[in-house]
């Protein structure tokens, strides 16, 4: 008795669970590869997974096995050129030509284990390094922005919604309803005095009375009126909630002397991280690439992260070039403005009050959100105590210094108070 | 026995490249049909069909249907995934399970040809094979894996629950890594059966913990005066199943633990077979694909286009590249146990004088009683040893090549010619000798007496090493064991040496 069974539609992903275990497992060297790799992809990267590869010695599976050396005497195939007792020169280490027994210990073991990480993965990876709470990483922050749209028509509003066509519609059919029994009962009256003037004269008394009743139908009739408040039709709007479309990101950050590679790594994270929460928001994004010493450039994003430049810090030259980009190409109401600056506190000592003013007055009432980040361990320099007087004044400003990755999280946790209800 | 002839029919089965339930039905009628007149006895055949990823995930889970949640297999499905998605390895047409009744995966991808390949290969030629391999038959058992592997699955998902995952995956970690040493070679062990295991689990949890407890029963020996009883080794004989030691005597294991330990010792146990008949198994079922299929043909069922589709991929299965040529990795198990099953139905049916001089028994004998003989009392090593003929060394260009590392040259000790053939058949033969293969490692003594620790003797052979990894699986051990564990290698002449020793210091709190 045989049987043939399908098992196409029986439990997929079986493996699920040995891959999370794998996953779990390894976290540490996923981890360090998952940093490299962020290391060298775009900010705007983030809806791909990610070829992850892990030194193979790591995860090793170890067995006790014969090593190398001793007495190997071995059988192989396709013997072209030997004779019994011939002496051959050993192959050079790993090469074609040996036994299996003994290559399986040197040879392939060396590469690395590759594997693809799928986007979640990557993420949940990535979120883990900023430290970011559980309720964050799955329920987004979305702004709401109300636009109004026609919902049918209701029986009550203001006279400048009043529905013309809708209203007297409605009148007619009131009036048809109304008048057409009065009506038809007036024709049938019509008649039947046609017909007994006929048979008995103008004056009779049945046509007289006749007469009285037609007159008061008629009455009747002209009482019904024309249009009644009850016809009224207005047009209906309703306000729904619209996700704005496009948002523009300005990522500003000093690229003077100081600010090393590993700080530029943290800063990129940031930048990673506002983009994530940007994208899930917004449907189309632009990235604006700002950095800065004593003056600043809009450049692209590999000259951003990957040049470096020395001197000294004009932040404000920064600024300043933030408020034209947006004056020029982000007039406010079309375009949602985010800012996020990276920077490790330096600053020309007269510069900082400029940069307050700028951004207090200039940027701040155009920017849903503006964020910075001072990466930096030692103590707080004259720039972020300028910046500090503005948190009271901005609600949509926040700061943080930050000496690693898991510090950024905090920076954002003031957007979703405001977002998440 | 005479062939029965099917009734002659001008129908051919069906042609298409694309596989239908009809079509596997009417390929495999008539594959059972031939097949049972070759006289092949097999389990009952369950054939399913499955995508791509789930013959992934058989990969992952070592092929088998049900399996415990282990990182390894998530590791092995990664690469597999890797590899097929990149095209850089296909996935292997077939896996087939030594359980009763048989199951043979089919991959939805194959085409028909294929799907009919796969059939006459893993569910007559593979089934047979389970059923009447001896090493099978003492080793397995076919009738209660799949329940025992749930029963492994549901109790180690219960461990994970009740102990944590970490500490669960500790120890099969160290479990794994000692696996080729869990299992007997001669003894013969009790048969599984899922409702005994159920049932004697809690009693012999009870049982091996109060053994322990007698082991280590520390009453102070007052009158023992040191010097004057002579020192007893424990256990008295070396013990090679390094698992079923630490099952039966580690000291410190809680009672599930030695139950997990039982677990991937029986396991590892149900795979012996396997590693030992590759070249039998697979030439068995290389030969019977290749021997149904066309006798199908010669029945006229079948076309030529499937005929020219299926001996591409048979010949691609059974090719053996030579020493010098990139892809080469050894023996082709499939190549030379399909070349040596064809060469003895040659000798029985159409024998030289040299087949006459080396193969007296079996040149001119039937060839299915003398096929039937071979596959049911061989395994690689002794198959080897037994039935390769001087033909097959010839075909094969078979040499042997010698390495001493105390050599400055490797010499050709043996190559496919008369003086050679003996030479040639004993290499190869030992090559397939598991207990050649692997590393002989024992437990040699227990110190009761003294700090428990544990000691494992390698016996050397041909004076080889033991690998890199070495180390590693020694602090596994420790694990398991609980206590120092040390490696002595014995070399040949008789001197034994320290090799290693993993220390534990800390003794674990009872609770």
């Amino acid at each position: 008795m045989t049987r043939i069974i399908d098992r196409r539609f029986d439990s997929k992903k079986k493996s699920a669970v040995n891959r999370q275990r794998f996953m779990r497992r390894f976290k540490q060297q996923i981890r360090r590869a998952v940093s490299d790799a962020i290391h060298n992809r775009s900010i705007r990267d983030l809806d791909n997974g990610e070829h992850i590869s892990i030194p193979a010695k790591d995860l090793s599976e170890p067995h006790f096995q014969h090593g190398r050396g001793g007495v190997w005497e071995q059988i192989f195939s396709g013997n072209d050129q030997f004779a019994s007792g011939d002496l051959i020169n050993r192959p050079p280490t790993g090469g074609g030509g040996r036994g299996q027994g003994k290559a399986s210990n040197q040879g392939e073991g060396e590469d690395d284990f590759v594997f693809h990480l799928s986007r979640e993965e990557f993420l949940d990876i990535f979120f883990d390094d900023l430290a970011l709470p559980n309720l964050v990483r799955t329920q987004l922050a979305r702004v709401t922005d109300y636009k109004t749209q026609r919902a049918g028509f209701t029986s009550d509003g203001s006279p400048a919604n009043i529905n013309i066509v809708r209203s007297m519609r409605g009148a007619l059919g009131r009036r048809l309803a109304l008048g057409s029994p009065l009506g038809a009962r007036l024709r049938e009256l019509q008649q039947e005095l046609e017909r007994i003037v006929e048979a008995s004269g103008e004056d009779c008394d049945e046509a007289v009375e006749l007469r009285e009743e037609i007159a008061r139908l008629r009455l009747r009739i002209e009482a019904i009126p024309f249009v009644d408040s009850f016809d009224l039709r207005f047009n209906n709007r309703i306000k729904v909630p619209r996700p704005t479309t496009q948002a523009v990101m300005f990522c500003v950050m000093d690229v003077s002397g100081s600010m090393d590679e590993e700080k530029k790594a943290t800063a990129k994270r940031f930048f990673m991280l506002l983009y994530l929460f940007l994208n899930r928001t917004y449907e189309h994004i632009d990235v604006v690439f700002i950095r800065h010493h004593t003056v600043a450039k809009e450049v692209d994003e590999e000259e951003f992260f990957h040049s470096r430049e020395s001197g000294g810090t004009v932040v404000s030259s920064a600024l300043n070039l933030m408020r034209d980009v947006i004056q020029d190409r982000y007039a406010h109401g079309n375009w949602n403005i985010y800012g996020a600056q990276a920077s490790d506190g330096d600053n020309w000592d007269n510069d900082s009050p400029i940069c307050h003013d700028v951004l207090g007055s200039r940027i701040l009432p155009f920017c849903q959100y503006f964020a910075y980040i001072e990466i930096t361990p030692g103590e707080p320099q004259n720039l972020w105590r300028e910046y500090q007087k503005l948190i009271g004044m901005h609600s949509n400003f926040a700061m943080q210094r930050i000496e690693e990755p898991a510090d950024i999280f905090p920076v954002f946790r003031e957007l979703f108070k405001k977002t998440l209800v | 026995m005479k062939l029965e002839r099917a009734p002659m029919r001008s129908e051919k089965l069906p042609a298409a490249s694309e596989w239908t339930f009809e079509a596997i039905d009417q390929y495999h009628t008539e594959i059972a049909r031939v097949a049972t007149n070759f006289g092949l006895d097999t389990y009952p055949n369950q054939i399913e069909i499955i995508t791509a990823e789930q013959m992934m995930d058989a990969y992952a889970s070592v092929g088998m249907p049900v399996n415990y949640h282990h990182w390894s297999f998530g590791k092995q499905f990664l690469s597999t995934e890797k590899g097929y998605r990149r095209g850089q390895m296909g996935l292997a047409y077939e896996i087939v399970i030594n359980s009763n009744p048989c199951i043979a995966y089919l991959m939805e991808e194959n085409t028909l040809t294929m799907q009919a390949l796969v059939i006459a290969h893993a569910a007559y030629g593979h089934n047979s094979f389970f059923k009447g391999n001896y090493l099978f038959q003492t080793w397995t058992n076919a009738d209660a894996i799949v329940d025992y592997l749930l029963f492994a699955r549901n109790y180690i998902a219960e461990c994970e629950q009740r102990y944590g995952e970490e500490d669960v995956e500790l120890l099969l970690d160290s479990c794994h890594a000692l696996m080729n040493l869990g299992v007997d070679r001669y003894k013969r062990p009790p048969k599984l059966s899922l409702a005994k295991e159920q049932l004697r689990q809690t009693e012999r949890a009870e049982y091996l913990q109060s053994q322990v407890n007698q082991l280590w029963r520390t009453l102070p020996l007052q009158d023992a005066k040191p010097g004057t009883t002579p020192e007893r080794r424990f256990p008295l004989e070396q013990e090679e199943n390094l698992l079923y030691f630490v099952e039966k005597h580690a000291p410190l294991l809680e009672p599930w633990q030695r139950e997990v330990v039982r677990i991937v010792r029986k396991i590892a146990q149900y795979f012996f077979p396997q590693r030992q008949t590759q070249v039998m198994n697979e030439g068995w079922a290389c030969f019977w694909h290749y021997t149904l299929i066309n006798q199908l043909y010669d029945e006229d069922l079948l076309s030529d286009s499937f005929m020219l589709e299926f001996l591409q991929s048979h010949t691609n299965v059974v090719y053996q590249p030579a020493y010098h040529e990139r892809w080469y990795n050894g023996i082709n198990p499939y190549a030379l146990g399909y070349a040596m099953w064809q060469d003895i139905r040659r000798i029985c049916e159409d024998p030289t004088d040299e087949d006459r001089a080396w193969f007296p028994d079996i040149a001119g004998s039937d060839w299915r009683e003398t096929f039937d003989f071979a596959m049911r009392n061989f395994k690689d090593e002794s198959f080897v040893a037994q039935y390769l003929s001087p033909k097959v060394m010839r075909d094969f260009r078979l040499f042997a090549i010698l390495d001493d590392e105390h050599e400055a040259k490797l010499k050709v000790s043996a190559i496919h010619d008369d003086s050679g053939y003996q030479r040639v058949r004993e290499i190869l033969s030992e090559q397939y000798n598991l207990g050649s293969r692997e590393p002989n490692i024992q437990v040699w003594n227990v110190d009761l007496r003294g700090d428990r620790s544990l000691t494992l003797r390698h016996q050397q052979y041909h004076k080889r090493p033991l690998g890199t990894s070495t180390d590693e699986v020694m602090k596994h051990m420790a694990r398991l064991w609980g206590f120092t564990v040390r490696l002595e290698t014995a070399q040949d002449d008789g001197t034994v040496e320290l090799l290693q020793e993993s220390r534990i210091e800390k003794r674990r709190a009872h609770n």
